[in-house]
C-alpha cells in the first residue's frame, strides 16, 4: 500500500482525502514528575477504525482521556473536530462529549439501575428525551443490535462479564455517536465472546458509520476491527500501518507483537 | 529512576481546604443549573430517611429510657424527682438528641454515599456519566446532599419524640406518672427558644454529612481499598464537623437567647 507522512509523522494513503475528526500532536502528559506520554501524534479519519496497540502502562488510555477532555495535556494539541479540547468551555464541551461514545475497559454500567434505566440515562439527561415511547423504542432497538433484548429488565450484577461490556456498548452507541472511544473491549473475555464483541465493532463502524479509536492488546480483535494500526511503547508512538503491513515489519517491537500471529 | 516530589503536609491541607471550596460551590451552582433530578431526589430521600427510621428510633429509645436512669437517684437525692421529665426534655430536645441522632447519622448515611460514590469512582461510573455528557454533580451529589439537609432534621424530630417516650416508659419502672401529665410537663418545659435553635443547627448536620459524604466519594482514588478509606473518612469528618458546628451553634444560641 502507499502511503506517505503526514506532518506529524504518520502515514495515510496518499488518496486518503476523509475529514479528520481526530488529531493529537505532540501529546505529552506527566503525573508529578512521571512522564506518561512523551510524544503521541494521531489522526482519525472520519469513518475510519485505529486500533492502539501497546504494553500495559504505555499511556493508551491516557490519551484517549486526553481526547475526551477528562485529563488535561501538559503539552501539544488535542483536535476533536478541528477543535482544541484544552481550550473549550465547560458547555461546549459537553457538546463534543455528545458526539463521543465512550467504552469502559468494565463496560462501567450504573450498579443501581437495571440495563433498561442504564439505557434510559443519556437518552433522558443528555439528548433530553421526554417521550417514553421513543425512549423505549431507542433502548430496545439498541439492545436488538448487541443482541441483549431478554437482559433488559436485569441489573448489572446479575450480568456476565461479556454482557456488560455489550450493555455499556449499547448505552454508548444510543446516542448515535460520530467517534467511539474503546479502552479494551475484549480485556477478560473468552475467546468467542471477545470475538463477537470485536464483530460488534466492526458492525457497529459499518452501520452508524462511526469512526473509532480501539485500545486493545487482543491481536484478534485488532484484526477484525483495524483500518489502521498503531504501537506505542514508552509513551511514544512506534509505528503505525495496516494490520498485515505491521505484521511484516522488521522492527523488534513490533514483530514481538506478532509472534504468536501466524 | 524519577524522584518522586514530596509535598509538605501544610501544603496538602491547603489543597484539600480548596478543593473542598471549589466543590460546594459546584454543589451550590448545580442546583440552580439544568434541571432538577426529582426522582433520584425522591428515592434518597426513602433511602436517606425511611431506612434509618429503625436505627434512629432504637438508639433515641434507649438514650431516653439511660438517662432517666441516670439522673433518678442525683435529682431523688435533691427531692427534685417531679424535675424528671423537664430535666430530659430539655437536655434531650437542646442537645443530647439532635447531637446523638446526628452521629448515628454520620455512622450511617455518610459512609454509605462514601462508600456508593467511591467504588461509582473505582468502577469508572463517575467518569462514564461524565464523558456521557450527563452531570454527575447534578445527578449524584446535589440530590443527596439536599436529601440529607432535609431528612436528618426530620430524623431528629422523630428520635426526640422516641427518646422522650422512653423516657416515659423508663419512669414508670420505679414511679408511676400518666402519659398526660408526663408530656404536659415534658412540653411546658420547653420553649420556642430550646426547639427552633436545635432544630436549625440538624440542618447543617444534615448539610455536613452530606456534604462530606459526596466529597469523600467523588475525591476517593482509583482502587479497591479506596472506597473503605472514603467510607471511614466521611465518618469521621462528618462526626468532627457536627461537633464543631455544635459548638458554633452553641456560642450563637448563647448570645442569641440565654443574655
Amino acid at each position: 500500500m502507499e502511503a506517505d507522512k503526514t506532518k506529524n509523522g504518520q502515514k495515510h494513503t496518499a488518496t486518503d482525502k476523509r475529514e479528520t475528526v481526530i488529531c493529537v500532536s505532540g501529546l505529552k502528559k506527566s503525573f508529578g514528575t512521571k512522564k506518561v506520554l512523551k510524544d503521541i501524534n494521531l489522526d482519525l479519519r472520519k469513518g475510519e477504525n485505529i486500533v492502539i496497540l501497546g504494553r500495559s502502562g504505555t499511556g493508551k488510555s491516557v490519551t484517549i482521556q486526553c481526547i475526551v477532555g477528562m485529563l488535561k495535556p501538559t503539552e501539544g494539541s488535542v483536535k476533536v473536530f478541528g477543535r482544541e479540547v484544552s481550550e473549550l468551555s465547560d458547555d461546549e464541551l459537553k457538546e463534543m462529549r455528545m458526539k463521543i461514545g465512550f467504552l469502559f475497559q468494565s463496560g462501567a454500567l450504573y450498579d443501581s439501575m437495571t440495563v433498561r434505566e442504564n439505557l434510559e440515562f443519556p437518552l433522558t439527561r443528555v439528548l433530553k428525551l421526554t417521550d417514553q415511547a421513543e425512549i423505549d423504542k431507542k433502548v430496545e432497538d439498541a439492545l436488538e443490535s448487541v443482541g441483549l433484548l431478554d437482559a433488559i429488565d436485569k441489573l448489572p450484577s446479575d450480568l456476565s462479564g461479556g454482557m456488560r461490556k455489550r450493555a455499556g456498548l449499547a448505552r454508548t452507541i444510543i446516542v448515535n455517536p460520530e467517534i467511539m472511544l474503546y479502552d479494551e473491549p475484549t480485556t477478560g473475555l473468552d475467546p468467542i465472546t471477545s470475538r463477537e464483541i470485536s464483530d460488534l465493532i466492526l458492525n457497529i463502524q459499518k452501520k452508524l458509520k462511526t469512526s473509532s479509536i480501539i485500545i486493545t492488546h487482543d491481536m484478534e480483535c485488532a484484526r477484525i476491527a483495524s483500518d489502521r494500526v498503531v504501537i506505542m511503547d514508552d509513551g511514544k508512538y512506534i509505528a503505525e500501518g495496516t494490520f498485515d503491513e505491521l505484521h511484516k515489519s522488521k522492527n523488534e517491537i513490533v514483530k514481538s507483537y506478532f509472534l504468536d500471529i501466524s | 529512576m524519577e524522584e518522586e516530589v514530596m509535598i509538605p503536609a501544610w501544603k496538602k491541607w491547603f489543597e484539600g481546604v480548596g478543593d473542598q471550596v471549589a466543590f460546594f460551590f459546584k454543589f451550590f451552582k448545580n442546583i440552580f443549573v439544568g434541571g432538577f433530578e426529582w426522582s433520584e431526589f425522591v428515592r434518597q430521600c426513602f433511602e436517606i430517611g425511611y431506612r434509618s427510621l429503625m436505627l434512629v428510633g432504637i438508639t433515641s429509645f434507649i438514650m431516653g429510657v439511660v438517662l432517666i436512669l441516670q439522673l433518678r437517684p442525683t435529682l431523688v437525692a435533691f427531692g427534685a424527682a417531679s424535675m424528671l421529665p423537664k430535666t430530659l426534655s430539655v437536655s434531650f430536645i437542646r442537645e443530647i438528641g439532635p447531637v446523638i441522632i446526628a452521629i448515628i447519622c454520620a455512622g450511617k448515611i455518610a459512609s454509605s454515599i462514601g462508600a456508593e460514590l467511591g467504588s461509582m469512582k473505582v468502577t469508572e461510573q463517575l467518569d462514564a456519566m461524565e464523558v456521557s455528557g450527563a452531570n454527575p454533580t447534578q445527578y449524584l451529589v446535589v440530590t443527596r446532599i439536599i436529601a440529607t439537609t432535609i431528612m436528618v432534621p426530620i430524623l431528629s424530630i422523630f428520635g426526640d419524640a422516641i427518646g422522650l417516650f422512653g423516657g416515659f416508659l423508663a419512669l414508670n419502672i420505679r414511679d408511676s406518672i400518666s402519659f398526660q401529665l408526663y408530656f404536659t410537663k415534658v412540653i411546658a418545659a420547653l420553649d420556642f427558644t430550646d426547639f427552633i435553635p436545635a432544630l436549625v443547627k440538624t440542618i447543617f448536620f444534615g448539610f455536613a454529612i452530606g456534604f462530606v459524604g459526596c466529597y469523600k466519594g467523588f475525591t476517593s482514588n482509583k482502587g479497591t481499598e479506596s472506597v473503605g478509606i472514603a467510607a471511614n473518612s466521611a465518618v469521621v469528618t462528618a462526626s468532627l464537623w457536627i461537633f464543631v458546628i455544635d459548638a458554633i451553634a452553641v456560642q450563637v444560641t448563647s448570645l442569641l437567647f440565654y443574655k
